[in-house]
């Protein structure tokens, strides 16, 4: 054995979890913050979509309770026509001073000496001043109720509709809110007679256009919007359809379709707003239609949705497989009977989930209603589509631009409404996806 | 006849007709129905499609050429003195002759006689009637409203037998070719086949109807101003003209209103970009098919809620909370509680834009990530990279391009839109680079400039049409571009 030193093993003195420096601590974290980031842009956007309907609903859903005031109201016959002129002179009635009916019926509830001028004004102010309106409508349906007392139940005013919902911070200084606290005092005291008390607001459904937020409604608003979708549903489910067939079916390849696709593209793209401007030139300044009419608004409405359902029909067209064409015309069908009887049908769903979407996002725009002049104070129900009338956004935006904090909680409510629409139209476009949807 | 009456009984004969079309393949073929070229439901179609169709066209030509063949006679027979004065005149004259016309037709026979003699005032003896009458009315006026009332009487009585004859005769050309030979459900679909060219080709003109009304409006409006004055100008006012006065008295500078524009539309993207993108890319490659399913469908709730809801939003919760804080900022920091955001200012406007933005970005992004294919996924991952590398140095830049134009695509629906903008970002238009201060933007003044009375002739009403050819433009180039890039990028890995 030669004691040669054996060349000594060095043995490496660096520990084993050393190795080479690859950052995988740095590149661990920055996946997690990546993960983070991604998160929390999903919660971000959830949390906008809480806040703003929990804005519009914590706002809006007293709209749906109304203060009223129950009353015996005497038709006196010394207010209604002292004169006794009724028979002969129609304008009689209409003209009738009837607001004092009801000043003097809630003068005698409460008790208030019908001398002392501002407290009666003050009581007067409790009630809507709808109540002229209400009370004649009574009378000329049936005049055989004057000289007789009958109970009638008539809106609060804003004001006291508000306070009665705990809405009016009744801290403040007196002079500075509206509701002063003699009527405060009057209202508590009539809500514990009975005589004022909450209930649904069926008004706000059936009401039109009112200055006077009590008695404002979208009523009117709700058959306008009605008329719309009813003419662009008749227009652009059938017109859209059959451009898709076209499209997908039957056209060339071509420069020309090729034309057609991009446009089609385009015009789904297209700022709302410009319809507006088309359906104000081509609609209502050339061809002479009426302005503000609901058919001239369902014209562009349909113009505007024709793109989205032709997109869609076009995608429910292209997933029926070839397969079901091949097997019809194999078994001697035209082309036209092959998608008529055939394809169409298997498309069927797609197409009505592409055209409720469709008719939904019409049911909220706005912009171009206003420029067809939509934007209108609209108290009576609209008879036809050529009668002028608006439409719920439209109603929703000229509430937004008053002044009043009644008109805040009405505008709340009707965006309720609003959304509740566009929730059903979308749950059901949803749920006929879900039932009769097929994968091939 | 009315024109809804005419339409019902041509209805009327078709459906006769469908069955006597029926009838007759069917007595041709002996009731061997194996005879016939077509089934008989397309013969009794084919012979349905014979009558009411070329009737359905008379009408339509009809209507379209009758008001104005009967309005230029009686323009030509108005008085010379009011030929002279100039179009303007004639038009406001046969505007009430044709009012004068809807009253006669309420007036009884003596009424009628009384005004053609001048005993009864034409006016008040109409708006007695309920025709508002816009002038005094002149004499020559009644006899040019029964020369005019006469005319259109005429008119509907051809019209109606012209229709019903053209019905009739189509029908009965159309039941003599139904033989067992004929081939029917041929010619039924060659008319089919028609209608839906005739549909498809709606969607040109409505394109062509755009840009052509709005050419001719705008038109219109820049030969009153001038077009350098409108895309250069940097002052709007266009000050209201009293009516009646002519020409241009305001100011119509397009850049205050194209800056607020753009500016607002940047904040909206600054928003809606890095949240809406990093939803896209945490759904389509973190988040699980549980959380996929309930998020993706909650994010997108945030794109139907319509525009006027935003802003509303904005104008009655996000605009005054920004105010308040701003003012608890500003006291606590300087001591001074003066706000310094305006209630209704581009901070506003920009962010609730950007909240109603976010889904457009998101979804269009999502399906562009899950377009790139795995295949760059896995050879990635498996040379040791982290998902977020992967992210970021090989999907990103191969989504690069589909992206930026999901990313166009969401900048044309800021600049056109409306709503947020009419209630939330003010309607000063000035230009400025203060997010805090309220600015206005091409969408405002269009609404603007058109809601109210408005007349066809003043610059005032014109100028929106200018505007709108303008965000038209811009939005149809962001557009294109956009829809060109995805389109391609899809070509890329499909």
């Amino acid at each position: 054995m030669t004691d040669v030193a054996s060349p000594t093993v060095r043995v490496s003195t660096r520990p084993a979890e050393s190795r080479r420096d690859i950052g995988i601590k740095r590149r661990y974290a920055a996946e997690r913050r990546f993960r983070a980031y991604g998160i929390s842009a999903i919660v971000i956007g959830l949390f906008f979509l809480a806040v703003l309907v929990w804005s519009v609903v914590s706002k809006g859903y007293t709209a749906f309770q109304q203060t009223t005031i129950t009353l015996p109201i005497e038709f006196s016959e010394k207010v209604i026509d002292p004169k006794n002129e009724r028979a002969t002179d129609t304008k009689q009635l209409m003209t009738a001073n009837y607001p004092v009916l009801v000043r003097d019926a809630l003068v005698k509830q409460l008790g208030i000496d019908p001398k002392k001028r501002p407290l009666v004004k003050q009581a007067n102010d409790m009630v809507s001043d709808s109540v002229r309106t209400q009370l004649r409508d009574i009378v000329v349906a049936d005049p055989s109720v004057i000289g007789k007392t009958i109970p009638v139940t008539l809106l609060a005013d804003a004001n006291i509709d508000s306070a009665f919902k705990g809405q009016i911070d009744l801290k403040v200084e007196e002079s500075k809110r509206k509701v002063k606290d003699q009527q405060v005092a009057w209202m508590n005291q009539l809500a514990e007679a009975g005589v004022l008390k909450k209930s649904f607001n069926t008004g706000i459904f059936a009401f039109g256009a009112s200055s006077r937020p009590e008695a404002a409604g979208v009523g009117v608003a709700l058959v306008g919007s009605a008329y719309m979708m009813l003419i662009v549903l008749v227009l652009s489910l059938p017109i859209g359809v059959a451009a898709s067939i076209y499209l997908e079916e039957f056209a060339p390849k071509n420069r020309l379709t090729d034309l057609i696709e991009v446009n089609i593209n385009n015009l789904a793209a297209v700022p709302s707003i410009v319809y507006g401007l088309l359906g104000l030139a081509v609609f209502v300044n050339f061809a002479g239609m009426p302005r503000s009419a609901a058919l001239v608004g369902g014209f562009v409405l349909t113009l505007m949705t024709l793109p989205t359902i032709i997109i869609a029909t076009r995608a429910a067209l292209k997933a029926v497989p070839p397969s079901i064409r091949s097997a019809a015309l194999g078994l001697g069908a035209s082309r036209m009977q092959t998608i008529f009887h055939h394809v169409l049908p298997l498309a069927m769903p797609g197409i009505l989930t592409g055209t409720i979407i469709g008719l939904a996002h019409a049911l909220g725009e706005t912009a171009p209603l206003l420029l067809i002049g939509m934007v209108a104070f609209v108290v009576d129900y609209p008879g036809s589509p050529l009668e002028p009338s608006t439409a719920l956004p439209v109603q929703i935006y000229m509430w937004a631009n008053e002044a009043e904090r009644a008109f805040v909680e009405r505008t709340s409510g009707a965006i309720i409404i609003l959304l509740i629409f566009l929730v059903i139209m979308n749950l059901g476009a949803i749920l006929l996806r879900r039932r009769f949807e097929r994968r091939w | 006849m009315s024109t809804s009456l005419l339409l019902l009984i041509i209805a009327l004969i078709g459906f006769v007709a469908y069955f006597a079309g029926r009838a007759r393949s069917l007595a041709e073929s002996g009731n061997k129905l194996a005879t016939l070229h077509s089934l008989p439901g397309y013969h009794g179609s084919y012979v349905a499609i014979g009558a009411v169709l070329p009737a359905v066209l008379v009408l339509a030509a009809w209507l379209i050429a009758s008001p104005l063949y009967v309005d230029s006679t009686v323009r030509s027979a108005l008085p010379d003195t009011v030929q002279g004065q100039g179009d303007a005149a004639v038009q406001l004259a046969l505007g009430q002759v044709k009012a004068v016309a809807t009253g006669l037709n309420r007036l009884d026979a003596a009424e009628v006689e009384a005004v053609k003699t001048g005993s009864a005032n034409l006016r008040e003896t109409l708006a007695a009637k309920g025709v508002a009458l816009a002038g005094e009315g002149e004499p020559y006026m009644v006899e040019a409203a029964e020369q005019f009332n006469t005319m259109r009487g005429y008119s509907r009585w051809l019209m109606s037998a012209a229709v019903l004859l053209v019905a009739v005769a189509g029908g009965l050309y159309a039941i003599r070719n139904v033989t067992t030979r004929f081939r029917a459900r041929n010619q039924v679909e060659r008319v089919m086949l028609g209608s839906l060219v005739v549909a498809s080709s709606i969607a040109i003109l409505t394109t062509i109807g755009i840009i052509g009304s709005m050419l001719s409006e705008a038109g219109r409006f820049f030969s009153m101003v001038s077009p350098m004055e409108f895309f250069f100008g940097t002052v709007w006012d266009p000050r209201f003209a009293a009516a009646g006065s002519e020409g241009a008295s305001g100011q119509f500078g397009l850049l205050p209103l194209l800056g607020g524009t753009l500016y607002i539309a940047f904040v909206a993207m600054l928003f809606a970009v890095p949240i809406g993108l990093f939803a896209a890319i945490y759904m389509a490659e973190y988040a699980s098919p549980r959380l996929r399913s309930i998020a993706k469908p909650l994010l997108e709730v945030l794109a139907g809620i319509p525009t006027i809801v935003y802003g509303f939003f904005a104008l009655v919760t996000v605009g005054p909370f920004l105010r308040d804080i701003s003012t608890q900022l500003n006291g606590l920091i300087t001591g001074n509680y003066q706000n310094f955001i305006q209630a209704q200012s581009v901070l506003t406007a920009g962010i609730v834009m950007g909240i109603m933005l976010i889904p457009f970005v998101s979804s269009l992004s999502d399906d562009i990530i899950t377009q790139v294919p795995r295949a760059l996924r896995d050879g990635s991952l498996g040379l040791g990279a982290t998902r977020s590398e992967t992210v970021k140095k090989v999907i990103l830049p191969a989504a690069l391009p589909g992206i930026v134009g999901a990313l166009l695509l969401t900048a044309s629906r800021a600049v056109g839109e409306t709503m947020i903008v009419v209630l939330a970002a003010g309607v000063a238009a000035r230009m400025q680079l203060d997010p805090f201060e309220p600015m206005t933007t091409v969408t405002v003044k269009i609404v603007h400039q058109l809601t109210g009375d408005l007349e066809f002739t003043s610059p005032q009403t014109l100028v929106a049409f200018a505007l709108g050819i303008t965000l038209f433009v811009i939005t149809l180039c962001l557009n294109i571009y956009a829809l060109y890039i995805v389109r391609k990028y899809r070509e890329q890995y499909e």
